[in-house]
């Protein structure tokens, strides 16, 4: 029964976990960056729900309207500001980029909200739900339904409309898609924007389950990195098998070996993962 | 050859003699100086020869502190303890360059920043040998009086910092510099070409390792006393990067040069805003990457 239980929290975890991941690999895929801001973007964004909570009273979960477009703007001005300058630099340097970038805003996140940590707490509580023997909190269920709708969505947004295509089109050949008209410079822009908002709408999510503070940011990055590599780069259905197939591994490894090795667990699992299949669970050379 | 020979003396005689004027403040940022100037040479051999964007330098440095603490904790020397740290960390190095470097780019960028996450875990988790979250003090050696200390953790730290200089000095000559230049500019025509690129790049990891993680171990006696997060700090193999792109990466002096300003910026303009520390050093990381890519040396008259 307990395995049940574990089971349960695997997967609302893991489909938080995708995503988180979804975004962050879309960046890598596309524009072969790795987006080290990516964490600071989701606490951010859980910054944003818990003043507009604090302050206006705005529940965690409409705050994702206001995120979304703030943050795929903030994206797309990055990109098109500064990334976009190194995208052909050696993989070095652009990472030395986004992270100068986050150092500057995890410092500033630093003064501006200060160290404490801080929890949004909903009025009235939403309860559990109990199914038989399994018990899940509403708040986390929910979160994870809005979760796997906004990577569903982004799904949709790259599958069905064109500038969708016009991503996955740089993805799999960034001549050949110039060639066909897409302009490059602006489909990195929107990459990252689109990028910058699933970070910032996972952020709303997020602050309704786990506490905020500046500098929570790398866990969140760690785990979209290993997510990225579980289940193959640049695809939302890889971020989607990774998310949920680390969700469960975290679930059962803090059972069976204590919660304190959770890390060091998904961290081997990486690089078992990278040396044996490095191109992830799903993963194929080009985009789905 | 002979004008790089002579340019080495001269800079170590004037090190060497560097104690013996200035106060306990000065000798204190010679000796970070020198601590900085070892990890940047050190990444030096994986990311600037062989072209390899490794982040393994803060794990090298906290497992040589920790290595170095522990051998202490059971009553080694201090000297037979700092060794043993370089034996520690040349072998894990050995071990873990196995693993990594078959991964390129980001793959290899990434797992090698998790590497000091993991080892901090477990650290934190082995409380028997190492203290885990409470920290780990170390004996203080019995000397005259705190000036000598400190001018001795000095000369100990010049000494790791020769012991880099010389081992960069020989593998820029050597078949093995060769071979990593060769690596760095197409992996996979050296291999063709009849370089072992997996025996070179394990080399060149070992050789990145080995003297930050007696660095390591030599700061560990120096402060006496050392936490998981201060020294498996990621800061440690980013400042490393930095150290060698301000200076310019893949040279004899770069890292050195870049050791050098980097502390310079560090002390003379952050401490004067602690609160926006990491702040100034991410606008220092964005403002070299996209204005001096290639260094400061890149300026030098007569470069192309």
């Amino acid at each position: 029964m307990l395995t049940f239980q574990i089971l349960a929290n695997g997967l609302v975890l893991g489909g938080l976990y995708a995503c988180i991941a979804s975004g962050f690999s879309l960046v890598w895929g596309v524009l072969n960056v790795i987006n080290i801001l990516h964490g600071s973007f989701i606490v951010l964004g859980g910054y944003l729900a818990f003043y507009a909570h604090a302050e206006l009273g705005v529940h965690p979960f409409l705050s994702i309207l206001i995120a979304a477009p703030l943050f795929y703007a903030a994206g797309y001005a990055l990109q098109g500001a500064l990334i976009n300058r190194m995208i052909a630099a050696p993989v070095l340097l652009t990472l030395s980029l986004t992270f100068g970038l986050d150092l500057m805003l995890q410092n500033g996140m630093l003064l501006a909200f200060t160290a404490d940590f801080r929890k949004l707490i909903l009025d009235p509580p939403l309860g559990v739900l109990a199914l038989g023997p399994v018990v899940i909190p509403v708040d986390r269920l929910a979160a994870m339904l809005l979760a796997l709708a906004l990577t569903g969505l982004l799904y949709l947004l790259l599958s069905r409309s064109r500038i969708g295509r016009a991503v996955v089109a740089v993805r799999m050949d960034r001549e050949a898609a110039a060639l066909m008209g897409v302009s490059v410079k602006r489909i990195n822009a929107v990459t990252f924007g689109l990028g910058a908002m699933m970070a910032g709408a996972s952020g709303p999510l997020l602050a309704t389950i786990y506490p905020i503070s500046p500098l929570a940011g790398t866990v969140y990055l760690g785990k979209a990195f290993v997510i990225c590599v579980l289940g193959g780069l640049g695809s939302v259905p890889g971020a989607m098998v990774g998310g949920i197939a680390l969700g469960i591994v975290e679930s059962f490894g803090a059972l069976w070996f204590g919660p304190e090795h959770a890390t060091t667990l998904s961290f081997l699992l990486l690089i078992v993962v990278l040396l044996v299949r490095p191109t992830g669970l799903l993963g194929r050379k080009g985009y789905e | 050859m002979k004008q790089g020979v002579l340019t080495g003396l001269a800079l170590l005689a004037i090190l060497c003699a560097l104690p013996l004027g200035v106060d306990s403040y000065w000798l204190r940022l010679g000796t970070t100086m020198l601590m900085y100037g070892v990890l940047a040479m050190s990444w030096n051999f994986i990311g600037g020869m062989a072209g390899y964007p490794s982040f393994a330098s803060a794990a090298f440095f906290g497992l040589g502190a920790y290595a170095g603490a522990v051998a202490q904790k059971f009553g080694l020397s201090m000297f037979i303890a700092w060794s043993l740290a370089g034996v520690v960390a040349a072998m894990f190095a050995a071990a873990l360059g196995f693993a990594l470097l078959r991964l390129r780019g980001h793959y290899f960028a990434i797992a090698s920043l998790v590497v000091a996450e993991v080892l901090r875990e477990i650290v934190n988790s082995a409380t028997d040998l190492t203290g885990g979250g409470k920290g780990l003090n170390l004996p203080v050696p019995q000397m005259a009086s705190i000036d000598d200390q400190a001018r001795f953790f000095y000369y100990a730290m010049l000494g790791v910092a020769v012991l880099a200089f010389s081992a960069v000095f020989a593998t820029q000559r050597s078949r093995l510099g060769f071979g990593l230049r060769c690596i760095r500019q197409n992996e996979s025509a050296a291999d063709m070409l009849g370089v072992n690129v997996t025996l070179y790049k394990v080399n060149a990891f070992i050789l990145s390792g080995v003297f930050v993680g007696i660095a390591g171990a030599v700061y560990a006696s120096w402060v006496h006393y050392i936490e998981p997060p201060d020294v498996f700090d990621v800061l440690y193999s980013v400042k490393a990067i930095v150290m060698v792109l301000l200076g310019g990466a893949g040279t004899l002096y770069g890292p050195l040069v870049g050791a050098v300003l980097f502390l310079s910026l560090e002390e003379l303009v952050w401490r004067n805003y602690i609160s926006v520390h990491t702040g100034m050093l991410g606008l220092l990381i964005v403002l070299l990457v996209l204005f001096l890519p290639k260094g400061i040396l890149a300026f030098r008259p007569g470069r192309a």
